[in-house]
């Protein structure tokens, strides 16, 4: 088991935002978690990441206990994520955000070959390489996001909406690119209002509701399950 | 006309002072995005060390300028950690007032400290810096006058390489522009806000240094309007600007040394008033200063 949640409760103030959820994600898998606006996705993620405390229950990264460790710790032990909104460093250049990226790794060789690998993934970032990430289109910042995730060679890659505010076209791109990121051996845990397609590419999914996971299995079964095709497919 | 060159020579000095406690405003508020008025006196705690050091404790030269700097880099460390970092995410008011209330116990104490073991307050400096001086025709440039553009100089040029080229500067960049994202990259921000008032404390020593160097006095609240006029030069050239308030700070000192010299006697007095006239009107003209980025926010 890559990660996993056991029991994890969440509170802003009095407000308890996440029940005592619980799942894990395999090695080599693309989990999707995916819900209404408010439902607790970017909560969960927030907490996997250290940005949120956790109330109770544990997050386990390869067995290894990770509740409690700071935030900028986690990056270091393979848990990248791609913000929701993107957060890029838009008054930075393109190449410095990739940079930051990097920030928790020491081998300059092996920076380079990671720069390599994202530009070669990402042909756009390298011709645009010196611009201000800021002057980036939506679709561009998208991918500076998920390349500067990959700077830091994650086990695992946190995806928080990646599909937000993009044409159906650039969404198609971004899932495919999700998906040839996940074959190149990074585990995918992907967050998205867009069911339908983050069904499409996951192995299992959960549904979320109000803070607590309502539904889980198979992605092929939660596409035929009827109540998550009238709540979440519009169908 | 005899005037303008020493005039100029003195707005520069002063100047160029201010410019040097201005990059730690602008630095604080660029990364931490709080206003830090306690760092003036951060200058005037300097001068004490220094005044200590040379005149009671007859350290050698070097070693004074040392302690100087270490002494205002653990100061600036620990009100950070004691009086800012707990405040972190609470109102900016709220920080603002706790930085005004560091800033009065930091003159108080060093007023407490100057009465009993001195019986006064303002105490002044042997010259103890002397460099020779230039005469060019009828103008005479002091040693001190080059030492103190120098090193402001060579240290605005090194904070902007040390922004740009290191790590630490790009994760104080980070930080800047979102504390969450860059704690996503790996960065420890408690870490970078830290660094950032110990360099920012370590340049105000230098200040202080020069400072007394020139003009050879120390009191327990020359920081605080030290400290406005230094924040008012940020501001002018642009908070979060370090050329910025480099540029901000040699203007704000080039308009008070020429009121100074220039207004008639009763108006004179307000010299330090006047500066503060131009930022008001350089803030209508252009409200993010001098060299200050208008930020677009893109979602």
């Amino acid at each position: 088991m890559l990660l996993e949640i056991k029991d994890l409760s969440v509170y802003y103030g009095v407000i308890e935002a996440i029940k005592n959820v619980s799942f894990s994600v395999e090695e080599g898998e693309i989990i999707a978690l995916i819900g209404a606006n408010g439902a607790g996705k970017t909560t969960i993620l927030h907490t996997i990441s250290g940005l949120v405390s956790a109330k109770s229950g544990s997050i386990k990264l390869s067995g290894k206990e990770i509740t409690k460790t700071p935030a900028h710790k986690i990056v270091e032990m393979g848990i990248a994520q791609v913000p929701e909104g993107r957060r890029i460093f838009s008054q930075l250049s393109v190449f410095e955000n990739l940079k930051l990226g990097a920030y928790t790794r020491n081998s300059q060789a092996e920076i380079n070959e990671s720069l390599e690998t994202v530009f070669s993934r990402f042909p756009r970032l390298k011709e645009r390489k010196n611009q201000v990430a800021g002057t980036l289109s939506g679709g561009e910042q998208q991918m500076l996001a998920m390349g500067r995730a990959l700077m830091s060679k994650p086990k695992i890659m946190l995806l928080d909406e990646p599909s937000m505010g993009l044409s159906p076209l650039l969404v198609s791109e971004i899932f495919d690119i999700i998906k040839s990121i996940n074959k190149s051996g990074t585990t995918v845990l992907l967050v998205e209002q867009n069911a339908k397609k983050a069904l499409s590419i996951a192995n299992h999914a959960y549904v979320l509701e109000t803070g607590k996971i309502v539904l889980g299995g198979k992605s092929e079964d939660l596409i035929n399950n009827d109540s998550v095709k009238k709540a979440y497919l519009g169908e | 006309m005899e005037k303008l060159i020493p005039t100029l020579i003195d707005g520069l000095n002063l100047g160029s002072v201010y410019a040097l406690v201005a990059l730690g405003y602008t630095m604080v508020y660029g990364i931490a995005k709080m206003l830090n008025f306690a760092h003036g006196d951060v200058i005037m705690v300097g001068a004490y060390t220094l005044f200590v050091c040379i005149t009671t404790l007859h350290l050698p030269l070097w070693l004074t300028f040392i302690i100087a700097i270490l002494v205002c880099s653990v100061l600036g460390f620990i009100v950070e950690k004691l009086a800012y970092k707990p405040l972190r995410g609470s109102s900016p008011l709220a920080v603002l007032i706790t930085a005004i209330g560091v800033s009065y116990l930091l003159q108080n104490l060093a007023l407490l400290f100057a009465n009993t073991k001195y019986g006064m307050d303002k105490q002044f400096f042997s010259s103890f810096l002397n460099l020779g001086s230039l005469k060019i025709g009828n103008v005479t440039i002091s040693g001190v006058d080059f030492l103190i553009w120098i090193t402001t100089a060579v240290i605005m040029v090194g904070m902007m390489l040390f922004i740009k080229k290191t790590k630490t500067g790009r994760a104080m960049l980070a930080v800047s522009e979102d504390k969450g994202a860059a704690q996503l990259m790996g960065v420890n921000v408690n870490k970078t806000i830290s660094i950032t008032f110990i360099i920012g404390s370590a340049l105000a020593a230098i200040a202080s240094i020069l400072f007394a160097a020139k003009y050879q006095f120390v009191e327990s609240t020359m920081g605080s309007l030290f400290g406005i006029k230094a924040f008012a030069a940020a501001v002018f050239g642009g908070i979060g600007s370090i050329p910025g308030a480099v540029i901000g700070g040699v203007i704000i000192g080039i308009i008070e040394a020429f009121s100074t010299a220039f207004l008639p006697g009763s108006v004179n007095a307000a010299s330090d008033g006047f500066a503060f006239v131009i930022l008001i009107i350089m803030l209508v003209l252009k409200p993010t200063g001098l060299l200050g980025k208008q930020t677009t926010e893109k979602v």
